[in-house]
């Protein structure tokens, strides 16, 4: 089967028709401009809704528009934008409507710049808006993955009723990698609870609103099941060189990549490191984090943030192992070489100081 | 004649069609329903039009129905 | 036989009973005399008299109204805070049949919804606005409206509305008058008899041009509160009779005839692509062939750098798409964004066995430099024997480093020679891939049409690279 050199931005937007995805609203930012524009020439071409909004805030709105009436919406944007829709995702959230945004994350805060960051972690993963609720969370490390993941994200979208984020940075979005444009092409299916403007779904209701604080607590109560539900159904990562591990490195998107390259380096200086890649944040792998630090492997988190996983993964060690954290941010990216010298130098300290 | 049918229950008495109606017919009871407002009284079927403007101006969705006598068969 | 039988009474667009609101609930949740309830009125019987009732998607905003969904046997969505037309912009791009409507307040649509309702107008979004103009916020209490009229007490300005720290009442069907797409605009009232039949005819209308497919209509509907005003609800309209339509002109702005598909400029609707065709779209007409020969000796890490116009993004494509034809994993990273605006450009490419780990080139062990800049950029960081290809048409001085092998090559000339200003970048990348062998020039020469935008010049850019060929040789180079 042959395969297509692209952009994971690009990408993206391959993987969202291939999902079935029938809408997309927009509004530029960098880095995740190019989904948009690539958007723009797909969807359009291809008889498919691309628009491009006034605001983030009505993109978001748009998306729940269009997925109140049935279909398979998306948007992209970065952190900026992301903050903007909030509320709208938490409306979302509420009223049970299936949706896929993709954060292309870039440095923050405020205008920051556009070079990549991890630092819309919290924001994403935590909700993003007002009131208790989650999005699913999908991080992808290539470009392929930005086409699989986009695709899938529209069904896990549609079965657990809730926003799926493909959350990934500016490095991820502007490699160009083969792409295979896999799979059949998927499609939304009616949905008993959207209103079409038909007799059949007159009675329907699309609302977040629960007038009393018995309802509005059944209502926060059924959705925490959706997600205790989405932590055993949909939790996914990738381990890498595992087996014999001696340190354990813990990263996502770009991050992995450099992580990756990382751990063939340091074994062949005798350093038996691997990865844990999650390909799922929220839900996160918590059981396999547990189980490396119930071994009392050591975990390094490497990420583009001031800890927002590290974080996560700090609470599923639950102090059984230390948690080594080789943060950055700005927009800068750590070199392998600094990661093997940091995991020597660390190594060597938890050496001694276990020896002593 | 014609009529108009007041649901006492529905009616908040806020007056607004006994100040519409042209020809007087409707007035405030002076008795309270079950939610504590003072509800309308329909009492002037000779002069009633069946215009409809009481209908038409009540916030109330079902408060007041005019009913026009006419040819039934 | 003379018989009583019913002129005016509840809508069938109505619930008989309002479950929403609580058990066998017959009334409203609005106070005694609110507009709302009357204007809602006005609203199902248009609905009933169309005969739009399945087919209507009610849009519930927040305010007073919120709960518009407890009454209207249509389909609902509820909404956030001024943010309806983006909803309905949603909902109608998706099911074009529906009959959509936006109900919405003063605060939510003249307030914090003034950017929706200014971009669905003016894209013409075929829905129907009401805007319910009652000078207020009223589900928050009494707090001062966009639409507040000078001098006006309420709870966030007790000392009156101040035109120069509050600004002046604002005019929303004067402002959509200034927009071109709607086709539709009236402001009218329910204060007294005559103006209610009026804006019973309104909403009518506002509702036919949906069916019709007209355009955007906006209907502005001056409604009592009767609460937060003060005044008993009788007092009420008959203030908004003598003092509101004096700051708020009655009458219809536009009544446009031309339906909304006669407009010019409407670019003709794309036709829905089949699965099949939906994957031919997207796999596109440069799908690569792969096949690999040979093992590739080492991993290339391959940093190739200019000013931009050099083409140099496009020569990483071209060597990633040799490699991908080659069956080998690769990865193309450019240069980014600011690191762009001066001018100078980079891309930095993996060839490699297995999967590509980092995408990042910190060392490379292929420099491509076709500008001095880029010389003095990377030098430093190339590994020990890696192969530096140097531009010297534009490149003056030589590469200081002693433990790389070093390769000059006059592309931007050998370029001109062959006519082609800007192929410097194919001499480059020729020379590459000739001398390290990483990938054959029969593939360099399959993928080269893939890369090229102007298909055009595809003859004049394959004899470049013969020509390249015959220089390195010329030169004992291979
Ligand atoms: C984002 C946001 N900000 C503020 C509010 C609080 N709020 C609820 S209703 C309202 C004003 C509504 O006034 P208007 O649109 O005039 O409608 P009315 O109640 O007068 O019918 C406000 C500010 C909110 N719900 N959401
Ligand atoms: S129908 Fe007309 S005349 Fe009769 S009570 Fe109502 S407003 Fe008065
Ligand atoms: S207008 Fe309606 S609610 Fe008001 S008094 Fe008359 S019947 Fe009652
Ligand atoms: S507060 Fe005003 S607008 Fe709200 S329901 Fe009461 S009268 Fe109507």
């Amino acid at each position: 089967m042959g395969k297509r050199l692209m952009k994971g931005n690009e990408a993206a937007v391959h993987g969202a028709l291939m999902g079935g995805c029938t809408h997309f609203f927009g509004y530029p930012i960098t880095p995740a401009s190019e989904i948009s524009q690539a958007a723009a020439y797909y969807f359009t071409a291809a008889g498919r809704t691309f628009l491009q909004a006034e605001s983030e805030v009505s993109v978001i709105n748009m998306l729940y528009g269009a997925a109140s009436a049935g279909a398979r919406v998306m948007t992209a944007s970065s952190g900026p934008g992301i903050a903007l829709m909030g509320e709208g995702l938490s409306y979302l959230a509420g009223a049970k409507l299936p949706s896929v945004v993709i954060d292309m994350q870039r440095a923050g805060p405020g205008l920051g710049n556009i070079w990549p960051e991890q630092s819309d972690y919290n924001m994403v993963v935590k909700g993003g808006g007002h009131g208790n609720y989650s999005n699913i969370t999908l991080t992808p490390a290539s470009a392929q993955e930005m086409f699989d993941f986009t695709r899938k994200a529209f069904e896990l979208a549609d079965r657990y009723r809730m926003t799926v984020f493909i959350l990934s940075d500016a490095y991820i979005g502007q490699m160009m990698e083969p792409v295979e444009i896999s799979g059949p092409v998927l499609h939304g299916q009616r949905k008993d609870w959207a209103v079409y403007g038909d007799s059949q779904s007159r009675k329907n209701l699309i609302s977040s609103i629960y007038m009393s604080p018995a309802l509005q607590r059944k209502h926060n109560e059924e959705l925490q099941q959706t997600y205790r539900q989405v932590e055993q159904e949909v939790v996914d990562y990738e381990l890498y060189m595992a087996d014999d591990a001696e340190i354990v490195f813990v990263a996502y998107g770009i991050v992995a990549r450099i992580c990756h390259s990382a751990v063939h380096a340091l074994r062949e200086q005798g350093i038996r490191a691997s990865l844990l890649r999650p390909k799922t944040v929220f839900p996160f792998p918590k059981n396999v984090v547990e189980d490396f630090a119930k071994r009392g492997i050591p975990l390094a988190v490497v990420e583009l943030s001031s800890g927002q996983m590290a974080d996560d993964v700090s609470l599923a060690a639950n102090g059984n192992v230390e948690v080594l954290r080789y943060l950055t941010m700005g927009g800068e990216t750590p070199t392998v070489a600094e990661l093997v010298s940091s995991v020597r130098r660390d190594l060597a300290t938890l050496g001694s100081r276990r020896s002593s | 004649m014609n009529h108009v049918r007041v649901r006492d229950d529905e009616c908040k008495g806020c007056a607004v069609c006994v100040s519409v109606c042209p020809k007087g017919c409707l007035a405030m009871s002076g008795k309270l329903n079950t939610m504590g407002y003072e509800y309308v009284h329909f009492f002037h079927e000779e002069a009633c039009t069946a215009c409809g403007l009481c209908f038409l101006s009540c916030p109330e969705p079902s408060a007041l129905t005019v009913l026009a006598e006419q040819e039934v068969e | 036989m003379i018989g009583q039988v019913q002129k005016f009474g509840k809508s069938d667009s109505f619930y008989d009973t309002y479950e929403r609101k609580g058990e066998g609930e017959q009334s409203t949740h609005y106070c005694p005399g609110c507009g709302h309830g009357t204007i809602q009125k006005l609203i199902a019987q248009a609905i009933d008299d169309l005969k739009i009732q399945d087919r209507t998607i009610f849009l519930s905003p927040v305010g007073c109204s919120v709960f518009a969904y407890y009454y209207y046997d249509t389909g609902n969505i509820q909404c956030s805070h001024g943010r309806a037309p983006a909803v309905a912009t949603g909902v109608k791009r998706t099911v074009k049949d529906a009959i959509v409507i936006s109900y919405q307040g003063d605060g939510d649509l003249a307030g914090i919804g003034m950017t929706e309702i200014v971009h669905a107008a003016n894209r013409g979004e075929p829905i129907t606005v009401f805007f319910i103009n009652n000078a207020i916020y009223g589900m928050t209490g009494g707090q001062m409206a966009p639409t507040t009229p000078l001098g006006r007490k309420t709870l966030t300005t007790p000392f009156g509305r101040d035109r120069d720290r509050d600004g002046m009442p604002m005019g929303m069907a004067e402002l959509m008058q200034a927009i071109a797409a709607p086709v539709f605009i009236e402001r009218c009232s329910v204060a007294t008899p005559k103006e209610l039949l009026k804006t019973r005819k309104a909403v009518h209308k506002a509702l036919q041009n949906q069916i019709d497919n007209k355009g955007f209509s906006f209907v502005e509907i001056l409604s009592p509160c009767p609460t937060n005003w003060g005044m008993s609800p009788v007092d009420a309209r008959t203030w908004m009779d003598q003092q509101m339509t004096l700051l708020y002109p009655l009458g219809n702005f536009r009544d446009s005839v031309t339906k909304q598909d006669d407009r010019p400029g409407d670019q003709e609707e794309p036709l829905w692509l089949d699965d099949e065709a939906l994957v031919d779209l997207l796999k596109g007409a440069s799908d690569v062939p792969v096949m690999r020969m040979e093992p590739l000796s080492e991993t290339q890490r391959v940093k190739i750098a200019g000013f931009g116009g050099q083409g140099v993004l496009s020569a990483g494509e071209l060597v990633a798409t040799c490699g991908m034809s080659e069956g080998l994993a690769v990865s193309w990273l450019p240069s980014y964004g600011p690191e762009m605006r001066g001018g100078s450009a980079n891309v930095s490419v993996t060839l490699s066995m297995e999967d590509v780990g980092s995408p990042l080139v910190d060392h490379p062990n292929v420099l491509l430099v076709m500008n001095g800049p880029s010389l003095d950029h990377f030098e430093d960081q190339v590994v020990e024997n890696a192969l530096v290809f140097v531009n010297s048409s534009i490149v003056t001085r030589k590469v200081r480093r002693t433990d790389v092998r070093t390769i000059y090559i006059p592309a931007t000339d050998l370029a001109q020679e062959a006519g082609l200003v800007s192929a410097a970048n194919v001499v480059m990348v020729t020379a590459y891939l000739l001398l390290s062998k990483a990938i054959p020039l029969d593939t360099l020469k399959r993928c080269i049409p893939l890369v090229l935008r102007k298909k055009a010049f595809l003859e004049k850019n394959l004899s470049l690279v013969e020509r390249t060929m015959v220089y390195l040789q010329e030169n004992g180079m291979v």
